[in-house]
């Protein structure tokens, strides 16, 4: 028997002087496999076309459509709606800039992310077109690998309980990014340029360790690992330049 | 209005975008890329398997070059590859992987000793060599003389991506993300930028530049059952279509990958059957081995689609609520293989089939996932028509893939392409400029705020844009996939049509205010539906098979009369695309012959017959 779904989804759109925020009500007959992918889109095309949310590679790999799924964050195109009640809550992400309903602009927060962290490797060596590339174990591509899997959906950022209270926290994201080029031997940045970077209360000093981010990355990365190891680090790395050891 | 003015105007911040917009930006210029999504969710992030580079440091790619990497793209075209192109892109590719290194894509790497290794469902094994520890390894892909296919476990198009526009921020390359083309500027002779729509406020802008790039990706979403995000839905194809005087390439031209799952189209990587997978029917028993003895599940993706359509057709597929299709088996490799290189097959047959590959088979059937077809350029990249406009990556038809792709070659092209046709961009800049002529500007503006004033007043008439939409994807994948044939192909030619006819009566149900999504789709229809009829008029036309065009009332292929390239533009007012055509190649290095999978059966250019009917 076919549950009969109730959608309650949260609509404003700011471009619309008419339009002031409150929630709109869908109904829609749940059918095999349905996602919210399916869900969404079938009320845009046969009930409301004026209704904003992002879906883009619908296979969990873009990252686009995280949403908060009855007050979870969480990637709308892998959710079954057979794993959730008959009442669906829908809202989006908070944080980012709203952009209309569902949808918000993750685009220019992470942006700034990249720019603070400065999510390059960092090399003083020119690449020469006609060498042979540079050796590396493949245990370690496989560990850099795992932490480049990140796909930025900013769940993270959403359960981040400092990034609720404080808008210049970088995020778990920010560190995972900062890990992962910690790890690489091709970034040559040094401790205590990493330091400058996430030494602060913006930064890794900044964490409560509430670990909601662990909790809902859809991509399941090691986040809790990766923040108690860069804590470690830095605290050495502050310890280190008040009895200036430090370089 | 808000008008802005840069050298270069990329349109697509996926790889083929932002790597020419690294290149002028590293010569000097100024470069924006302009993206519907944040540049990080573009499509290329969802490239899984690898990028093809005859690196040749794994034991399986021993002996491999640029030589034998032209020979597997040539055959994999069926012919139809334009083969100086070919040439220049081979010989780019592994550089262009080792520069990936360089700024920071995490590679697997060769691991010396003793290791097994899968194919056709038994075991073998091979040593690598001590002296290659460290070098970037390669994995088997269809259709192909050596393991060549440089990957990063199965997330290889995410990691090309990231790192991509690390280097794009990294240089200071402007993104405006959430913004989408929908009219070139142009006189009919030059392009001088692109009219625009914000995605997040609805406004329209102007962006002016010297040299604009298509680099919009695929536009598989003109069928209903296709592997493409929602996003490759045509926007830059279109752009060039408008123009009237730029063709597109091979319209015709649209690959299906063996295995997209069902019901909902994802694909699962051509590097598990790389890896060692295997095909299943209804009975669990394999069977490509026994339409292709040679290369089994490997030969090329034409030509696995075919035999498992030919098989299901048999009745040999599973049955299933969403029709028949196959299986695909990786058990056999293991956990430690899938958690380390399918991790993301892994998780996708997790999250949205409920099974686990490891101890159970995968539902898999062929499923719409690359377009050939594109933006005609030349070996430069400049498109043919307009000066100052280019094109590279999935968006062009460069055209080094002919009528059919091999699988890590679209990767390989983005950033190869990209790097050629930005370097052909710094050339075309040095000493050039451009007048900007106030007129040809306002008309572009006037025409895009009409168009977007009686679509949303519903001047043009009611139709429901999305019925349009569904009706012009169920008419291309029930009359112009797989096999084709006069019959069908004229039916399709007439209802889509009718089609376009109703596109043109779309109107707005909604009140097309902000970023009113309605409204985005409803600009792009009646281009779509112009896409589907070129390749529908195009496949039509074209009577033999060749690639990814197989028609069953012409199985031979033909370089008599068909060793050529179509060529469609569309004149305002037309009812159908101009079709012209020009020679597939003119530098032949590999003058076409069999390929060694697939059917053969060839009309040669002196109208010899070779090869026996099937």
């Amino acid at each position: 028997m076919a549950r009969r779904l109730k959608f309650n989804i949260f609509r404003y759109n700011p471009q619309d002087p008419d339009s002031s925020p409150h929630t709109d009500t869908f109904h829609l007959e749940e059918t095999e496999s349905m996602t919210l992918f399916i869900a969404l889109n079938q009320i845009r095309e046969e009930q409301d076309p004026s209704l904003q949310f992002d879906f883009c590679c619908r296979a969990g790999i873009c990252g686009a459509c995280a949403m908060m799924i009855n007050g979870r964050p969480g990637l709308a195109c892998h959710t079954l709606t057979k794993e959730l009640p008959e009442e669906i809550t829908l809202m989006p992400l908070p944080i980012f800039k709203l952009i209309g309903d569902l949808s918000v602009d993750t685009g220019t927060w992470f942006r700034s992310m990249y720019e603070k962290v400065e999510s390059w490797v960092h090399t003083d060596k020119e690449f020469d077109p006609k060498a042979e590339e540079e050796r590396m174990d493949n245990a370690l591509a496989e560990e850099i690998y795992e932490l480049e899997r990140c796909i930025e959906c900013g769940c993270c950022v959403a359960a981040c309980g400092t990034a609720n209270m404080r808008q210049d926290f970088v995020g778990a994201v920010a560190m995972n990014r900062i890990a992962r080029f910690i790890m690489d031997p091709r970034d040559e940045r040094t401790e205590r340029e990493y330091f400058e970077i996430i030494g602060t209360d913006e930064g890794i000093f900044g964490c409560m360790g509430l670990l909601g981010c662990e909790d809902v990355c859809p991509k399941h990365l090691p986040l809790q690992d990766q923040l108690g190891i860069l804590r470690r680090k830095m605290g050495w790395s502050a310890v280190k330049q008040l009895f200036k050891f430090g370089k | 209005m808000e008008t802005t003015f840069t050298d270069v105007l990329c349109i697509g911040a996926g790889l083929a975008g932002e790597r020419v917009a690294i290149e002028a930006a590293s010569a000097g210029f100024d470069a924006i890329c302009l993206s519907i999504v944040p540049a990080r969710r573009s499509h290329s992030s969802a490239a899984q398997g690898g990028m093809q580079a005859a690196l040749g440091h794994c034991a399986m790619g021993d002996g491999d070059g640029p030589d034998v990497h032209f020979v597997d793209t040539v055959k994999g075209s069926d012919w139809g590859a334009d083969q100086e192109v070919v040439r220049l892109f081979v010989e780019r590719a592994p550089e262009a992987v080792r520069e990936m290194a360089y700024w920071g894509i995490p590679w697997n790497r060769v691991v010396p000793g003793r290791s097994t290794y899968f194919k056709g469902g038994k075991e073998y094994e091979k040593v690598e060599a001590t002296e290659k520890e460290g070098f970037i390894t390669a994995r088997d892909f269809g259709g192909t003389a050596k393991w060549r296919t440089c990957y990063t476990s199965d997330g290889t198009g995410h990691t090309l991506l990231y790192t991509m526009d690390n280097k794009v921020v990294q240089l200071g390359v402007t993104v405006h993300d959430r913004v989408e083309a929908i009219a070139l500027i142009h006189d009919g002779e030059t392009c001088t930028g692109a009219v625009a729509r914000c995605l997040k406020t609805g406004k329209l802008r102007t962006y002016l530049a010297k040299a604009t790039v298509i680099a919009t990706g695929g536009y598989g979403r003109i069928y209903r059952e296709t592997t493409n995000a929602v996003i490759n839905d045509g926007g830059g194809a279109i752009l060039a279509l408008d123009t009237e005087v730029v063709p597109l390439g091979n319209p015709e031209a649209i690959q299906f990958h063996p295995t997209g799952i069902v019901p909902t189209n994802i694909l699962v990587t051509e590097g598990c059957r790389g890896d060692g997978g295997t095909l299943l029917d209804v009975n669990e028993e394999r069977f490509m081995h026994e339409y292709e003895p040679e290369k089994a599940e490997l030969a090329s993706r034409d030509v696995v689609s075919r035999w498992m359509t030919h098989h299901i057709r048999k009745g040999l597929g599973v049955k299933s609520p969403y029709g028949d299709y196959l299986w695909l088996d990786i058990r056999h490799l293991g956990e430690k293989h899938i958690k380390t290189k399918l991790r993301e097959v892994e998780e996708i047959c997790n999250n949205f089939l409920g099974i686990d590959p490891i101890t159970q088979l995968i539902p898999v059937r062929p499923a719409q996932h690359y377009t050939m077809a594109g933006v005609r350029t030349n070996k430069d990249g400049a498109a043919y028509g307009l000066k100052g406009l280019f094109s590279d990556g999935e968006a062009a038809c460069w055209d080094m893939h002919g009528l059919n792709r091999l699988g890590g070659n679209s990767l390989a092209e983005t950033v190869v392409a990209g790097k050629i046709v930005g370097e052909k961009i710094v050339e075309f800049l040095k000493g050039y400029e451009v007048q900007y002529n106030t007129a040809v500007i306002r008309s572009a503006v006037t025409k895009q705020q009409e168009r977007m004033k009686n679509l949303i007043s519903g001047k043009n008439g009611t139709e429901d844009v999305y019925k349009v939409r569904n009706a012009m994807q169920g008419e291309l994948m029930e009359r112009v996939g797989i096999f084709r044939n006069g019959a069908d192909l004229q039916k399709a030619v007439d209802n889509l049509q009718e089609i376009h006819g109703r596109a043109k009566k779309v109107g707005l149900r909604s009140n097309g205010a902000g970023a009113n999504p309605e409204l985005g789709l409803t600009l792009k229809i009646q281009g779509m539906v112009r896409l589907a009829l070129c390749t529908a008029y195009a496949a039509l036309q074209r009577t033999e098979s060749r690639g990814c065009h197989a028609r069953e009332d012409y199985e031979a292929r033909n370089d008599r009369d068909w060793w050529n390239r179509t060529l469609a533009t569309w004149k305002e007012g037309a009812e159908l695309p101009t079709l012209d055509y020009e020679p597939a190649t003119e530098t032949v290095e590999l003058p076409p012959g069999e390929r060694g999978y697939g059917v053969c059966k060839i009309i040669s250019c002196d109208g010899e017959v070779i090869g026996e009917d099937n």
